[in-house]
């Protein structure tokens, strides 16, 4: 009986989305042991007056799909490449400021949308994968380090995002903008989880229905041996940076659309950081290889979830990167094959010593 | 610029086959700077011909050049550190207060900065060299780290008004005669601050230590080939963590030699050096692989790339956002340059 419930549980435990889950139920038990508060949800009026959800865990849902987003294009990209593309709240900025530039025209102030939101979406999806195309280009191209590379788009981007609008601050008033970070009239769930919800699927269909989940993982785990085999390395690595240029796209329409305007040095600020920690999370390992999309989608929710626990607890915005990076070394140290093979030997110690006692 | 740095390189490789990477990279960095400082003499005249003018690129980028040196040699030996940056504020900040709040005195302000450097180098340097972690997830992490630590010690940025240390921020070396920095012809009296004058130590004493010791030519050994240093009996986990330990100190030096520039604790100082460290290193000619670079090349990089700062902005594009387009061109035109060059020398080595 005992070593039945001993296979279940190292059969649980062996899954890789188990990490994000253990680390779920952590957070969960933590915020109720101190304040149940936390899970109250409760239906209230928006200032349009709309009925829309709101509490804590809507917080979690709402702000934590861009990040979502941003996990699927950087799972891949790690998969592909075994590094990160850390230019990607720069890349929102420029996203942002496309849409503002386009929805604008030559007026900071427009009284009406100078076009459709639809062609400003496009527009910055374009800007935005070319922009992972030129990350792509450095990578696969001239074998640079993918982290180096992405370094040239993390100090500039910023600055080309602001050069976008000369410097200026567009607001647009119309409110039909608002909708893609906010609520749908009608709808009581935020619009932001939807899109997330929609990425997914697509992303899903994709892994399901073509071999960019194989080719990658290939790639990733061997490039040498994929090339034998007929793929194309460099090609299969440009494309999971063209595609995190679409995530980014995306990401960047509901963080303007949530203020309704930009702030060139603060939109996205961090979350690098916060997308590279959500792949950690999902137990994919950060020098490329296999990866499992569901479990850094949920690790994504999950950085939230801690984001949110620290913004209760009085903790500043400026001083959550510490915490966060803390949390980033513990992955990883855990993670390392060093400590891993230190812990399983103790384990197996500790095994020994039992059976003997028994 | 992009035509010359290449035909350039061309001429040289037909010139001199035996010629070395470590050397081809230098020279480029060397030829762009001067290429670089004439050419802004002539086409912007009478400010860059003051001595004072590359004096005060110096005075600013005395910190700079410490935080370059460090990554220079975490970077030789194939790894890297992002976390110079965010070490230098939180060495600002933590000094700031300590002198201004607690009243303390100067030199126990830098032994906090050699402190938390040897923290920051002894932790990166464990976790990458003996737990084999990724360098740069330990350094990021370390970055976002400082960053956070910055803002919890103190919110708002600050003036230090210590005496003892305003005395010491205030003091000027003057330059006596016409000496071997002036290379421009015409001497007006100028001055350096102490932080130049620490710079150079450090940049004349790493030359020494990776040119002649055991130690520095291990460095290159690790960074080239780490298999192949391992059988020649080189101690690479050892190595690896003395290169991050070093970057570390130099980091601790390098933030407080900036706390003695600006003289203010804030957290957002220093953003971007860590970008604009790896980007001299690597114009200076550092290789990213590892195994190639040069102390004096990653001295020129920085030279090279505040030249070209003050360039932009008093060509009159004085707007934030072009020094950070310029020194992410620049540092894109030379990881070209590099990745062509091992192209070329891979080529090279199949026949």
């Amino acid at each position: 009986m005992t070593q039945n419930k001993k296979n279940i549980f190292a059969k649980i435990s062996g899954r890789q989305i188990f990490i994000p889950i253990a680390a779920l139920l952590l957070l969960a038990v933590f915020n109720l042991i101190f304040d149940p508060s936390f899970y109250k949800i409760a239906l209230s009026a928006n200032s349009a007056g709309d009925p829309v959800l709101s509490g804590y865990l809507i917080t979690i849902l709402d702000y934590g799909s861009e990040l979502a987003i941003l996990a699927i294009g950087m799972t891949l990209v790690t998969a592909a490449s075994g590094g990160q593309d850390i230019s990607v709240g720069a890349a929102i900025a420029i996203g942002g400021s496309v849409i503002l530039r386009v929805l604008c025209g030559t007026d900071s102030r427009p009284e009406v949308l100078q076009a459709p939101i639809i062609v400003a979406f496009l527009v910055s999806c374009a800007v935005c994968m070319l922009f992972g195309a030129f990350n792509g280009v450095l990578v696969a191209g001239f074998k640079i380090q993918p982290m180096v590379a992405t370094l040239i788009l993390f100090t500039a981007g910023r600055s080309i995002a602001a050069w976008i609008n000369n410097n200026e601050l567009p607001v647009i008033s119309d409110p039909s903008f608002g909708y893609f970070g906010g609520f749908i009239p009608g709808i009581p769930i935020p619009t932001p989880f939807f899109i997330a919800v929609i990425c997914m699927i697509v992303m899903a269909l994709a892994l399901k229905f073509t071999n960019l989940g194989l080719y990658t993982q290939a790639v990733g785990i061997n490039a040498g041996s994929s090339r034998l085999n007929g793929l194309n390395p460099a090609f299969i690595k440009f494309l999971a940076f063209v595609i995190l240029g679409l995530c980014v796209a995306v990401a960047s329409l509901i963080k303007v659309s949530r203020i309704s305007s930009i702030n060139y040095s603060v939109i996205a600020k961090d979350i690098e950081m916060d997308a590279i920690l959500a792949v950690a999370l999902g137990g994919n390992s950060l020098s490329g290889g296999k990866f499992n999309m569901a479990a850094s989608i949920l690790g994504a929710y999950v950085i939230q979830f801690l984001t949110t626990t620290l913004y209760k607890f009085n903790v500043k915005s400026d001083a959550l990167s510490a915490y966060k990076a803390i949390v980033v070394i513990a992955l990883v140290v855990l993670s390392a094959p060093v400590v891993r093979e230190k812990i399983s030997s103790l384990w197996m110690k500790m095994k020994l010593r039992t059976k003997e006692v028994g | 610029m992009a035509l010359f740095n290449k035909s350039s390189a061309a001429q040289k490789q037909l010139q001199k086959k035996s010629i070395s990477d470590t050397n081809l990279l230098l020279s480029i960095t060397i030829i762009v700077f001067f290429v670089m400082y004439i050419g802004a003499i002539v086409f912007q005249g009478s400010g860059f011909l003051k001595a004072q003018t590359f004096f005060n690129i110096l005075n600013a980028n005395a910190p700079l050049i410490i935080a370059s040196c460090g990554l220079s040699i975490v970077m030789i030996t194939g790894s890297i550190d992002i976390s110079v940056g965010g070490v230098t504020a939180l060495v600002s900040m933590c000094c700031a207060v300590y002198l201004d709040h607690q009243g303390g005195n100067v030199f126990v302000s830098l032994l906090i900065a050699l402190a938390i450097g040897l923290g920051y180098g002894l932790v990166q340097g464990l976790l990458i060299a003996y737990l084999d972690i990724q360098p740069f997830i330990v350094s990021l992490a370390g970055m976002f780290f400082a960053r956070g630590m910055t803002t919890i010690v103190n919110t708002n940025p600050f003036n230090v008004e210590n005496k003892a240390f305003v005395a010491l921020k205030e003091t000027r070396v003057i330059i006596p005669g016409l000496g071997s920095v002036n290379k421009i012809g015409k001497y007006v009296d100028a001055y350096v601050e102490i932080g130049v004058i620490v710079a150079l130590l450090i940049v004349l004493i790493l030359f020494c230590v990776l040119k002649w010791t055991k130690l520095g030519r291990s460095f290159y050994a690790v960074g080239g080939n780490r298999q192949s240093s391992l059988m020649l009996g080189i101690n690479v986990k050892r190595t690896r963590f003395l290169a991050h330990l070093f970057c570390g100190v130099l980091a601790g030096i390098g933030g407080y030699v900036y706390f003695l520039h600006v003289g203010s604790g804030a957290a957002s100082h220093a953003s971007g050096m860590e970008m604009n460290a790896i980007a001299s290193a690597i114009i200076g000619g550092t290789l990213l692989t590892g195994g190639v670079g040069n102390i004096i090349g990653t001295l020129f990089g920085v030279l090279s790339l505040s030249t070209i700062q003050n360039i932009v902005s008093s060509a009159g594009l004085d707007q934030a956002w072009w020094t950070g387009i310029t020194i992410a061109a620049m540092l894109c035109l030379f990881l070209v340059i590099q990745s062509i060059v091992m192209a070329r020398k891979n080529r090279s080595s199949l026949k």
